[in-house]
């Protein structure tokens, strides 16, 4: 019993103490960065009290940084853009795509049907440049290296598989009899699609679209491969930044902000969901 | 009941055909849209198997095997796998432990438990590059506060990732940060779910803590662990992300694993056909790890849709 109380009372602490430090630690000290100047940040010994600035941020928005060496051209804000288009497109293509096959694999026993659902999911699996590298080649021939359509389809290798398996879960627990009910009355079975069965399945319709917005969000890969530069999203665009000649380091941080707010909120808006979308319908949270 | 469990199915007789070909349909443009996408799978398989280097067009043909051959006797090739496996099995096994660690801690829902663990997931919710970032603004050797700590300690010219015998536990760390949580939240919520009377049971027979862990807990929570730690390790043995955007593969030659190796191959040396073999390689390795995946991947989720 003492050693239990002992755990409980002393260690339990500690260590969950340790735990929050580590992974919350790094995202708080980053913030205070973006608000402080080259000065401030390259003060010995670090320091917690400073008066915060928001130049940084002013730099990034007005895309202009101005140093001793000349005017340089900041296109942060065009990258976020980049990334607001592309993960929208991207999730919106895969919601109608995605749903009704969800549908279909969820409500009819159907020849191959399996077997479509699991190429799809496969598809979650194989490596990305395996296929990234020869598109590059082709995007090239094609001129689609320049258009967001060329990139939002290529997305939807992320974005399709997790919208199907989700949402097919819903739509595996909806009870058919409601359906039936509508039909019986009469309706089409697009009216029923539409009427009832969207409906009822929309909580996971909405984590769904939600998480496969993270993902496309936080992918760095396929644009650094197949965008051009004035296609491409914060991930690529971030980290083109640290080389750029005469940047501020708090810059730098500002522009880390500005680009994991956007999934940071939508995570704790969604986070009933993300037990479930994370491991693809597989754990109940 | 036979009938209702069946309403969209094939039964009225005068709709039979567009009932049948209904489900086709609805799949197959999201198919379609992904078959589009599998074309250049199949471009990578030729491509692999042709001596073809963009700068020297003239000097392209189709050499079969060859590629995959010379990869035998190639160290670099080894050093690929070798680098490969041993962040594979350093990422999945640590994160693991310290996931299952961090799950047990939480276990309870308490208000502030709950909290907790809905904060510790916002690591995974930040994309890896911007991650790898972030730990490069904290190991910047002018101003990073990480490398101010280790100076506390004597360690003043600590080089983190840029330094060979550091780098791959640096890297290895960042993915530590990103991907733990992801472990955690999985087993949190396998252990959360698991039934309760024989852990009361053992309560009552006064069982001390650790044969309750290692002889019920761990065995119901074993498929829970499989699971998470395959799905794991198909990301971490294809990790780009965050070693490119960390290290290039550098210094040297000390992170090189498959898909960065690959990525410099095609981009630096234009050497299509080993690029591509290299990569058939790693979808070998990441299909035989999917196959595993998805077995138990769907007994767990038969068991979530059998308690809804």
């Amino acid at each position: 019993m003492t050693e239990a109380t002992l755990w409980s009372r002393l260690l339990r602490p500690v260590l969950l103490t340790l735990v929050a430090l580590f992974f919350l630690f790094p995202i708080f000290w980053v913030f205070l960065m973006s608000f402080q100047t080259n000065e401030q940040i390259l003060r010995i010994p670090p320091s917690l009290f400073f008066s915060p600035t928001l130049d940084n941020y002013w730099g990034l928005v007005s895309g202009k940084l101005v140093t001793a060496a000349g005017t340089l051209e900041l296109p942060f804000m065009r990258n976020l853009w980049n990334s607001v288009v592309l993960s929208t497109g991207a999730v919106l293509l895969s919601l109608l795509l995605g749903v009704p096959a969800a549908y279909a694999f969820a409500r009819f026993k159907f020849r191959l049907g399996e077997d479509i659902a699991f190429t799809l999911l496969s598809f979650r699996f194989a490596p990305p440049l395996l296929v990234l590298l020869p598109l590059n080649l082709y995007f090239q021939t094609l001129g689609l290296n320049d258009t967001y359509i060329g990139l939002i389809w290529v997305y939807q290798l992320i974005t399709l598989p997790l919208i199907l398996w989700i949402v097919r879960g819903y739509f595996e627990d909806i009870s058919p009899d409601v359906e039936h009910a509508y039909r019986v009355d009469g309706h089409g079975w697009l009216k029923t699609f539409l009427k009832i069965s969207i409906p009822l399945a929309r909580p996971g319709i909405a984590a769904a679209a939600l998480l496969s917005f993270i993902f496309a969000w936080n992918n760095f890969v396929f644009a650094l491969i197949l965008g051009s530069s004035s296609i491409q999203p914060v991930t690529v665009g971030a980290l083109a930044f640290v080389t750029a000649s005469g940047i501020q380091y708090g810059q730098i941080a500002a522009a880390v902000v500005l680009s994991i707010l956007p999934t940071l909120t939508l995570a704790l808006y969604a986070q009933r969901y993300l037990v479930e979308g994370l491991s693809l319908g597989a754990v109940k949270g | 009941m036979a009938a209702t469990a069946e309403v969209a199915g094939a039964r009225a007789p005068k709709q039979s055909f567009s009932r049948a070909a209904l489900p086709y349909l609805l799949s197959l443009p999201a198919l379609l849209v992904c078959i589009g996408i599998l074309i250049p799978f199949f471009t990578a398989v030729y491509y692999s198997l042709q001596r073809y280097n963009l700068a020297m067009p003239f000097l392209r043909g189709f050499i079969w095997f060859d590629n995959y051959k010379d990869f035998l006797s190639d160290p670099a090739f080894w050093n690929t796998v070798s680098i490969s496996l041993i962040y594979t099995a350093l990422t999945v096994g640590i994160e693991l432990l310290l996931g299952l660690g961090i799950a047990l801690l939480l276990q309870r829902p308490t208000l502030f438990n709950n909290a907790l663990s809905i904060a510790l997931m916002l690591p995974l919710m930040i994309a890896p590059a911007i991650a790898s970032l972030m730990w490069k603004l904290m190991t910047n050797p002018n101003f990073g506060i990480l490398s101010y700590l280790v100076g506390l300690v004597g360690l003043t010219d600590f080089k983190w990732a840029s330094d060979p015998s550091t780098a791959l536990l640096t890297v290895v760390l960042v993915d530590i940060w990103v991907y733990t949580p992801f472990m955690m939240i999985l087993l949190l919520a396998g252990l959360r779910g698991l039934p309760k009377q024989p852990f009361e049971a053992a309560e009552l027979d006064g069982v001390p803590a650790s044969f309750v862990f290692f002889r019920i807990t761990l065995p119901m929570l074993l498929p829970y662990i499989i699971t998470a730690a395959l799905f794991r390790m198909l990301d971490s043995i294809q990790q780009f992300d965050i070693i490119y955007a960390m290290t290039q593969g550098g210094p040297g030659d000390k992170l090189m694993v498959f898909q960065v190796q690959a990525y410099l191959e095609f981009f630096t040396y234009t050497n299509v056909g080993r690029s591509s073999a290299l990569l058939m390689v790693l979808w070998a390795i990441a299909y035989l790890l999917s196959h595993q995946f998805i077995k138990s991947w769907l007994r767990l989720r038969e068991r979530a849709r059998g308690q809804a």
